[in-house]
């Protein structure tokens, strides 16, 4: 097996302990924590951190919780927790969808979520599912805490606005009563990374769609969200119609890549596919028809 | 009965028996290659090509030479010296060991280092400096005979172009003539891609050259221990009797595992320039990038048929890419395999086939995963086009099989390419499989999805496999009849031991070839020892693969064990006082005709053969026996398969919701572990008709590189299996067994492809090359789909 | 640096570099050879043990990181000479065949049946779907787990009777 170039460790107590041993290390330091992001990248060479602080330890970061009209959820909430709180699934059940679909059970016992979002590989299905949600990140450095849409948290593929000494330490949701929400994933196979993903979030006022949120993961979307497509069917009537123009829409919004997953034709036209199944299914559970 | 008695009487023979092995691997206290610690042994890793066509400048390895825990390094100017950097391959080609002159494939070994632990020798390769002149390399098979293609192979004299041989088989004029009076042709290209075996357990090898007793102990999760010996004797000029080759548990072969890798010959090497003993395993990069892949056929088929569905002839046209290096293994004589038994399962009297290999620039192989020297090739090529022609005709898959699968009176059959078959009855087979499919169900319900828009679709493959290599006479691995050698000792308590040529990667022999010896001499399973993989204290056969540890090893187990048996009947007459004529077998006693009552066991008679009984003339002591077995013929295990599968119209995505199985190995030893073997096999027809490929872009970087890459099937993709059985037993196996093992893989991508095409009608799509991915069901759908063996660029 | 922690119910200790994977620590210093290794990129499983009681791929673990956890390996199934029901299952059902990915595949059996001790063959999939095997075809596996489930005590020291079919 390939094996890591050798790095120092040190597991910090707390999260002030991890700033401070990101500002005494600097950039040749790397948190890990799930590490199923980093690690594999280690071995094959495609990175090289001189220090890995181990911030296993951070338990005050895996709490889930409502508090007011956010889900609030701790940075170090493995994926199989997410998967498994019930919290999650009332409120937000496009979450569970996500989860169910990311990586594979084994993987999903350590990966966290801080890890996932702050790797920002733009094919990563929780920033899409959040970024439909509108979710915020709180990051910690030592000169305070700052709050990050999550929408602009990436930069680019790898790349967050986190210096090098700040911590991501948890994504607040915001809690709205009555949505309805959908998340669906193309994949080779079960636990590859997406083809295309799509997901959906939507609240009715009446038959209009008051509000709605779109995450596509692994196409090319800006922030993983399609947001002029948005835009486009906000205020619209929730119909067969707005849902194709919703479809088309996010189409033309990603910019899928050509790989061995497929030609960017095939992964444009299964974005507006999956985005047409996935609104469908959001307004049908905002109604309370499907189940 | 008595308890003991009814124990003991459930231990004796064929049936469904639990697996001897489990109790090892089961408490993880399994010994695979990596498990092998010896004292002092050093840890060997191999610097390998970034590039698929290169000069080699200059190679500095003094940085990797200084590094504190690093033994030895090695480069193919040193392995010069010892006329060691090209070896010869299977198929009368050389391999590089060490590339001198040149890099070939991407992957190739460049550099060897060994070093005191695993992470310091790949420490060690990181300060290796190599400096590459790349060269364009040729990776688009069907360019690779065109004029201006770069020429790889410029280490052999006068090589001027990448061809490597023709050969043909079957009535050229004949077929030709059947073509051109018949009512309906079908052309298809069909390309059964390039794919890998990708056993869980990596290749390794720990080498151990005792300076003092000069005895070269090599252990190898090999398929074929004593093969490797005989080659490292050849290649090495090593004196055979100071070979010792020991496989130990391996981890998953299915064919990767069957040549000398240059590795091991490295860890051989690196034993002898350090004088310890020496470790390589490659990583999961190193074994889909550089050892042997599987398949690579660019095939043209035709069918010739007439408008009522008989089919006329078959011709097909061949492009085999075999790599940088012609390494294929499989007999001799046989540069394509036994692909010219692509005649099929089907009736009619003129077939030909050509085909063409040439040398790319990737790694070396072709026949692994499987395959049983290019059936798998052949099965789906014919299995495809008979499909085709159902499209044509507009006729039921299945009936159009039905109409021209052979009879049972046709047995033994002789192919239009010279083939034998032994027995069978397919209609009946063919039948059995569409009874437990709810075939006409499956078809209504069609109709109706069909109506709604919904793709289902249903796919038929009736296989006839070739396996159990073979008749020495006309099969041999570089000079090395396929004959395979057994021993069987009773011990004077009456337990036995069996020592075996062949080698077990999972398909559990030591339970098998136990009961083998139990059916036989009546001695019940649990009292019989298997002795596999050590060529020190195991009798010389050619090894586990091409399905033939039953047909041939599994034959030479059971002659030697009725040898035991005839003698132990001498004995036993000796006994009782009676001629061996006068006595009667009942499975492990032999009591004298009319007095069931006076009786001896083999177990008694054992005892007796130790000891001062006064025995026979020209009767030795001891009850033991060998055998040579010469297979007279190959087998011809047979199924019918079908898959019944949904696509998803909107985003292409296959998944399969039934496979029906329907297998005829002839006799079944243990039923259980038969179709443990086919349920793997099926496993791999999801995997590769929907997700497996090594494809190249066109610098020949490899894009099939890792587990991430290269999609194999989990638990979510495989139905659950649907098994049926037909037994027609074969009439020259001392058992009547024709083996199984490889079966599934050969029969079960083209009823998945069947399936998806079937599917695909609506579309009017005849047929789409594999991987079936959503992509390129997609694409398909559109009227656009792509090479599957290149990188998708649009 | 070192690194303390408890495998199969035993403490241990020991000297280690950061870099060293968990994986190599069981294999190499421990001489738990059971848990295998088998690709790159922390797709096929055959590394999986038990972390805390959930089943990690013990290859994207470093050693460092277990200091101070419990670990169990598949040598840590049997109590006492006795086969875990979820071994007796892949033997009863001939679970394995080569025997590479079985510790892997018990290990999540068993933390399956800890948390779901009746599990649909659908959610057994699920369960393993993380991890590969290339002989079996997974259908026995599903059955020998399905075994365990329906036969939850423990049984004597296994024996190779001939099973009823």
């Amino acid at each position: 097996m390939q094996v890591p170039a050798p790095f120092d460790y040190a597991r910090a107590r707390s999260v002030d302990d991890a700033i401070a041993l990101l500002e005494e290390h600097g950039e040749e330091a790397r948190l890990v924590a799930g590490g199923h992001s980093l690690l594999p990248m280690m071995k094959l060479g495609l990175a090289s951190p001189e220090m890995l602080i181990d911030i296993n330890d951070l338990t005050d970061l895996t709490r889930i919780w409502v508090e007011g009209d956010v889900l609030r959820i701790g940075a170090m909430v493995r994926h199989a927790d997410l998967l498994a709180s019930a919290v999650v699934g009332e409120q937000y059940r496009m979450l569970h969808e996500a989860e169910r679909v990311i990586a594979d059970p084994v993987v999903r016992n350590r990966g966290t979520i801080g890890g996932s979002l702050c790797h920002a590989d733009p094919a990563e299905d929780l920033s899409a599912a959040l970024g439909a949600l509108r979710a915020e990140c709180v990051v910690r450095g030592s000169s305070g805490e700052r709050v990050v849409p999550l929408r602009e948290l990436a930069t680019g593929p790898y790349e967050t606005v986190l210096a090098a000494a700040e911590i991501l330490t948890e994504v607040r949701i915001p809690i709205r009563p009555g949505a309805g929400s959908a998340y669906t994933k193309v994949e080779r196979r079960a636990g590859d990374w997406a083809v295309a993903s799509a997901g959906a979030v939507v609240w009715l006022d009446g038959e209009t769609i008051s509000e709605v949120g779109i995450g596509l993961a692994a196409v090319g979307a800006p922030h993983s969200v399609a947001a002029a497509t948005e835009d486009a069917i906000r205020g619209r009537g929730a119909d067969d119609e707005t849902i194709d123009v919703a479809g088309e829409r996010a189409a033309a919004e990603c910019r899928p890549a050509t790989d061995q997953r497929g030609p960017a034709d095939y992964k444009q036209a299964l974005t507006g596919e999956l985005t047409r199944r996935v609104l469908r299914t959001a307004i049908a559970r905002c109604r309370g028809q499907e189940a | 009965m008595t308890t003991t008695a009814a124990r003991e009487e459930a231990t004796v023979g064929f049936g469904r028996r639990i697996r001897k092995e489990d109790a090892r691997f089961l408490r993880g206290r399994g010994l695979y290659i990596d498990d092998v610690k010896l004292p002092g042994m050093l840890h060997g890793a191999v610097l390998r090509s970034p590039h698929a066509h290169a000069r080699i400048v200059s190679i500095d390895t003094s940085a990797a030479e200084a590094h504190p825990t690093v033994k030895a390094v090695i480069t193919g100017a040193l392995l010069d010296t010892l006329k060691l950097a090209w070896i010869p391959s299977l198929s009368h080609d050389v391999v590089a060991v060490l590339a001198t002159d040149k890099v070939r494939f991407q992957g190739q070994e460049v550099a060897f280092v060994v070093a005191e632990d695993r992470y310091a020798a790949r420490d060690a390769l990181a300060l290796i400096d190599v400096d590459y002149d790349v060269l364009p390399a040729v990776v688009d098979a069907t360019k690779a005979l065109d004029p201006d293609a770069p020429v790889i192979r410029d280490d052999i004299d006068g090589k001027s172009d990448n061809h490597i041989f023709d050969w043909e088989a079957g009535d050229a004029a004949a077929t030709d003539a059947a073509f051109e009076h018949a009512d309906v042709v079908v052309t298809q290209d069909v390309l059964y891609p390039r794919v890998h075996p990708a056993p869980l357990e990596t290749c390794g090898a720990v080498a151990d050259m005792d300076k003092v007793t000069g005895k070269l102990t090599i252990w190898c999760n090999t398929q074929a221990p004593h093969a490797h010996r005989t080659l490292y004797a050849i290649v090495a000029g090593l004196p055979e009797h100071k070979i010792r080759v020991i496989s130990p548990d391996i981890g998953g072969g299915f064919g990767n595992k069957v040549g000398i890798y240059p590795g091991y010959v490295l860890a051989v090497v690196g034993s002898i320039v350090t004088g310890k003993p020496v470790k390589w395993v490659e990583d999961r990069a190193e074994n889909l990038m550089s050892t042997s892949f599987a398949r690579d056929y660019h095939m043209r088929g035709e069918i010739a048929a007439t408008r009522d569905g008989k089919i006329l002839g078959l011709r097909v046209n061949v492009l085999a890419d075999h790599g940088a290096f012609n390494n294929t293994a499989q007999p001799t004589k046989f540069p394509a395999g036994f692909f010219h038994v692509f005649t099929g399962s089907y009736d009619y009297p003129v077939a030909h086939c050509a085909v063409k290999g040439v040398y790319t620039n990737k790694a070396p192989g072709g026949v692994a995963y499987a395959c049983s020297f290019r059936v798998t090739e052949a099965v789906y090529l014919v299995e495809r086009i008979v499909d085709c022609l159902a499209d044509e005709l507009g006729v039921d898959p299945a009936e159009l099989r039905m109409k021209n699968l052979l009879r049972p009176e046709q047995f033994p059959y002789l192919s239009p390419t010279g083939w034998e078959y032994d027995s069978g009855d397919y209609p009946k087979t063919l039948r059995a499989a569409m009874d437990l499919a709810g075939y006409q169900e499956l078809r209504a319900e069609q109709v109706e999805r069909r109506a709604r828009g919904e793709l289902m679709g249903i796919g038929v493959s009736f296989f006839t496999e070739t396996v159990g290599a073979g008749p020495r006479k006309h099969m041999d691995i570089l000079g090395l009849g396929m004959a395979d050698g057994a021993e069987v000792r009773v011990h004077p308590t009456g337990k036995a031991v069996v020592r075996l040529s062949v080698q077990s990667q999972g398909q559990g022999h030591e339970t098998t070839f136990a009961q083998i010896v139990s059916e036989v001499t009546g001695i019940p399973s649990d009292d019989i020892e298997v002795v596999h993989g050590d060529t020190d204290n195991t009798p010389f056969g050619l090894g586990t693969y091409g399905s033939r540890s039953t047909p041939v090893s599994g034959a030479a187990v059971a002659v030697a064990a009725r040898r035991v048996v005839d003698k132990a009947k001498i004995i036993a007459g000796a006994m009782l006082e009676a001629s061996p004529d006068d006595l009667e077998w009942n499975r492990g006693t032999f009591s004298i005709k009319g007095d069931p009552s006076v009786a001896k066991t083999i177990q008694e008679v054992a005892l007796a053969a130790h000891g001062s009984l006064e025995l026979p003339e020209g009767v030795e002591g001891h009850l033991d026996a060998q055998c040579v077995y010469d297979p007279p013929n190959l087998t011809y295990p047979y199924g019918a398969y079908i898959a019944v599968v949904d696509v998803d119209a909107g985003t292409g995505a296959v998944k399969v919701r039934r496979f029906i199985a329907v297998d005829d190995c002839g006799t079944r030893i243990n039923p259980m572990i038969v179709e443990g073997q086919i349920h793997g096999g099926l496993a791999d027809g999801i995997g590769m008709a929907l997700m497996e490929v090594i494809a190249f872009d066109e610098d020949g970087n490899c894009l099939g590189g890792s587990f991430m890459d290269y999609q194999l099937p989990t638990a979510l993709e495989c139905p659950s299996w649907e098994l049926g059985e037909t037994v027609t037993p074969s009439p020259h196996h001392p058992l009547g067994a024709k083996g199984v093992g490889e079966s599934a893989t050969v029969g079960s991508p083209a009823a998945v492809v069947n399936a998806v095409m079937d599917a695909l009608k609506p579309y009017h799509v005849r047929h789409v090359d594999m991987p079936l991915t959503s992509a390129q069901v997609w694409r398909a759908m559109h009227g656009r789909p792509f090479r599957t063996d290149l990188a998708i660029t649009d | 640096m070192q690194v303390q922690m408890t495998v199969n119910e035993q403490p241990v200790t020991r000297e280690i570099e950061p870099r060293l994977l968990l994986v190599h620590f069981l294999r190499d210093e421990l001489g738990l050879t059971g848990t295998h290794w088998g690709c790159d990129t922390s797709n096929c499983g055959v590394c999986v043990v038990s972390m805390d009681g959930v089943p990690v791929k013990s290859c994207t673990v470093l050693a460092a990181m277990a200091d101070g956890r419990t670990v169990r390996t598949v040598e840590g199934l049997e109590r006492d000479g006795e086969l875990d029901p979820v071994q007796q299952g892949f033997m009863n059902e001939h679970g394995l065949q080569c025997g590479f990915c079985t510790p892997g595949m018990m290990i999540t059996a068993r933390a399956l049946l800890d948390e779901n001790p009746d599990p649909t063959p659908a959610e057994i999939r699920e369960a393993i779907s993380g991890q590969l095997c290339r002989c079996t075809g997974y259908e026995n596996i599903v059955r020998a787990i399905r075994w365990a489930a329906t036969h939850p005590q423990p049984a004597a020291a296994a024996t190779t009777e001939a099973v009823p079919s």
